[in-house]
């Protein structure tokens, strides 16, 4: 074995011949390459981390105790199981703490960079034929991970925990014709329900949602790899090759490089910097809520089309019929994701470009796409940023009806503004070919004579 | 044992194993073989093998709601999945082609790819009733879907068979949230806010929180049917928003009246916010249906009773809930 370790577990394994191009598969270089790699390695901490965190949770809410741990101002509160142990995890675990902000840290990590490599994607164009699939592959992920995440945050039965899980109840029963009833089944009756609706969160986020997602991000490597990565245009590279750094030796240990990387940012966030203090807000009970709370950074653009849509319901003959959460809490989520799921082939309908492309388009190439897409960024990112009203208005106590009567009227001004600039500036930088954020054509600097300088065009 | 005779007659097995052919010897013998079946009958009988079990998958799910018995929850589920697991073992046998084909353990990569793809498309050749087998696939699919789908309503009760009541009736006291202690009307001044539950409640119940504000009586504007629920200026609503049940626990009561918006209680989720003075009519944010009052009167020793039950629905909307 010593002597030929690639034959040893070629003729055992029978694995030579894939192992063999595994190995030697060309990664084609570029920072904005490494934004999915992020996304996967952030995953791989989740598991990690939530597993450990798994060893030491209950996520009982359907009975009380009385605390009597270190933090004073809890004790003798009635809390459940559930809020009992994350306090307990947050205290008194080893390194329970640390684990459980890094786990929390690395979720708003790996929603970051799977909507930072979406975002990749498309201005680039590399979803287009053959990669549809892999698109569509990563947008369920980005779905799943969203509803992942609220599972998470929903399991402490923390004040946020239940503000949450109350505005997810609002949602559902919102639902038209069978909304009542879906609430009602999923809770096990009328809110706040049995408990049941905890220990099924509970199963969904350990087990049952994490492994559809490992399932689908195990297809959406496969078929990178399938058809091998997409790559910039440039010497020697061609719709037909992959020009870059094999997997063994120099990007395996990059890539793994990278992997401890970001494992040591969310470890150093977990240790350093606070997050969701689940002592201070206290346990929930339906009674309670508390002024200026936000939700993980991924839902603000729910919270936001919640606050900011006004009071309409349809309603017939005084019963309502479809209640005012489902328009910004079921709709308006199923029209960004319906949209995405469908781009590659709207793109393919739209483009008439039917054929395959390995070469990326920079992001002026396609006027309308990225004008399009950065206009639809802005739409959810104005409602997004709505979403944060209260806090301004709790903070610097500007006015908040007429924050949101502002943004009422931005969210549809904003993206039309965007759209026709984005279109402009890339027409323009097409028309001069201009590369603004490389610094523009090489210059040199002469000194004069007398001391000064001059520059020089090359 | 003669069950099982028969069933791998049926199946065709022991037909197979009979009906070998005599191989010639020697490894280079090509043990190659391809016949179709045409086997109307047998179509048939797959087919409606496909019906029964798709028919018994639906019916197990439908027993799960409408007659849950075990044995024949058991026996009903079994027997679905016999017939569809016999559909499929009976078609294998009897329906598509049946073959022996040999796969060298390192193929030749590229002539070998059309071969397969040729052979793939072959694969349902001398079938004739193709739309009935189909057609029986996908009601069997569709009763398996249902012998999943069904169950799952039994998560939990259906709308309404919830606990959808509220504990608010007359003479019921109202207590302090956090002490239980009761509460005294002179206790609260004009301007005050005071989070309540019925005397014994338990925060379990969507009904039972209510807030408990003070305001001048003489700038009330209940309805008319409303004008003797807030004795002395005490007004009691529903404690969750009608919007997104989250809690509503922020008041807004005005300094300056002449130049500040009126009192109003406020929910932080959406900032949905209800006019105190006029039945928590919704005046701002995406909540429509005002929060549900709580007639209230002083007992002898002053304080807080319900006189009657909440005035409505408590909670969020949903499909035809009463406006």
């Amino acid at each position: 074995m010593a002597d030929d370790p690639v034959r040893f577990v070629d003729e055992r394994l029978g694995a030579g011949s894939f192992a063999r191009r595994a190995l030697r598969y060309v990664f084609p270089e570029h920072w904005s390459f490494l934004l999915g790699e992020v996304a996967l390695y952030a995953f791989a901490f989740l598991v990690l981390s939530g597993t450990y965190l798994a060893l030491f949770f209950s996520p009982d809410v359907s009975s009380r105790t009385t605390y009597a741990g270190p933090f004073d101002e809890l004790t003798g509160f009635a809390v459940t199981p559930a809020y009992d142990s994350a306090l307990h995890i947050s205290s008194s675990v080893p390194a329970g703490l640390m684990v459980r902000q890094a786990h929390h840290w690395a979720a708003l990590v790996f929603v970051v960079a799977m909507v930072a490599h979406l975002a990749r994607t498309f201005f680039t164009g590399a979803f287009r034929k053959p990669r549809e699939v892999i698109w569509t592959l990563g947008v369920l992920l980005l779905g799943i991970g969203v509803f992942e995440g609220f599972a998470g945050y929903s399991l402490p039965d923390d004040l946020l925990s239940g503000m949450g899980l109350a505005i997810a109840y609002g949602v559902a029963l919102s639902l038209p014709f069978l909304g009542g009833s879906i609430g009602s089944v999923l809770w096990d009756g009328q809110y706040p329900g049995s408990g049941a609706i905890e220990s099924r969160l509970y199963i969904l986020h350990v087990f049952i949602v994490p492994a559809i997602m490992a399932t689908l991000i195990a297809l959406h490597l496969a078929l990178v790899a399938r058809h091998h990565h997409t790559q910039y245009a440039g010497p020697g590279r061609s719709e037909r090759n992959t020009v870059g750094a094999p997997m063994w030796p120099g990007y395996a240990l990059r890539s793994l490089g990278l992997m401890l990387l970001v494992f040591a940012v969310l470890v150093a966030l977990g240790g350093l910097v606070q997050i969701n203090p689940i002592w201070q807000w206290g346990a929930y009970e339906i009674n309670r809520s508390t002024n200026g709370a936000q939700p993980d950074w991924y839902l603000g653009w729910l919270i936001g089309g919640l606050r900011i849509m006004p009071a309409v319901d349809v309603r017939v003959w005084g019963r309502t019929l479809i209640p005012n959460p489902f328009w910004a809490g079921a709709l308006f989520p199923t029209v960004v994701f319906g949209y995405l799921l469908a781009h590659p082939w709207l793109d393919r309908v739209l483009a008439r470009d039917r054929t395959e492309h390995h070469l990326l388009d920079r992001p002026r190439d396609h006027p309308w796409r990225t004008a399009f897409g950065a206009a639809f960024l802005t739409w959810v990112g104005s409602i997004f940023f709505a979403g944060s009203s209260d806090r301004l208005f709790y903070q610097f106590e500007i006015d908040y009806e007429a924050q949101v009567r502002v943004y009422r009227v931005l969210v549809f001004v904003l993206p039309i503004v965007v759209f026709l600039a984005t279109k402009a500036v890339c027409d323009e930088l097409r028309r001069t070919g201009a590369a603004p954020l490389r610094g523009g054509p090489p210059t040199a600097v002469r000194r004069r004579e007398d001391g000064s300088f001059e520059a020089l065009r090359e | 044992m003669r069950i099982v005779e028969r069933l791998a007659l049926l199946l065709g097995a022991a037909r197979a194993v009979r009906a070998r052919p005599e191989q010639p010897a020697g490894e280079d013998a090509d043990p190659r073989r391809r016949a179709l079946p045409r086997d109307r009958a047998a179509e048939l009988a797959v087919a409606v093998l496909l019906v029964a079990g798709g028919l018994l998958a639906a019916a197990f799910g439908v027993l799960v709601v409408a007659h849950p018995q075990t044995q024949l929850l058991g026996g009903v589920l079994a027997a679905g999945l016999a017939c569809l697991g016999a559909a499929l073992a009976l078609a294998s046998k009897r329906v598509v082609v049946q073959e022996v084909d040999v796969e060298e353990r390192h193929p030749p990569p590229a002539e070998e790819d059309e071969r397969l793809t040729a052979q793939l498309r072959a694969g349902t050749e001398g079938i004739s009733r193709r739309r009935v087998l189909l057609g029986a696939a996908g009601v069997a699919g569709c009763g398996l879907a249902a012998a999943i789908a069904l169950p799952a309503t039994g998560l939990g009760p259906a709308l309404g068979h919830a606990p959808n009541g509220t504990p608010w009736r007359r003479g019921k006291r109202l207590v302090d949230a956090r002490t239980n202690e009761p509460i005294s009307a002179d206790a609260l001044e004009i301007g005050s806010f005071q989070s309540a539950m019925p005397e014994g409640a338990t925060t379990e119940e969507l009904g039972a929180p209510v807030v408990v504000v003070r305001v001048d009586p003489q700038r009330l504007q209940l309805p008319a049917d409303r004008r003797d629920w807030a004795p002395e200026g005490f007004l009691a609503y529903s404690q969750i928003c009608t919007h997104a049940a989250c809690a509503v626990t922020l008041f807004r009561y005005p300094v300056y009246e002449d130049t500040s918006k009126g009192p109003a209680l406020v929910c932080p989720c959406h900032y949905s916010t209800f006019d105190v003075l006029r039945a928590a009519d919704p005046i701002f944010g995406p909540a429509v249906r005002p929060l549900a009052q709580l007639p209230l009167a002083l007992a002898d020793d002053r304080t807080l009773v319900a006189n009657g039950p909440l005035s409505g629905p408590v909670g969020p909307s949903y499909w035809g809930v009463e406006h």
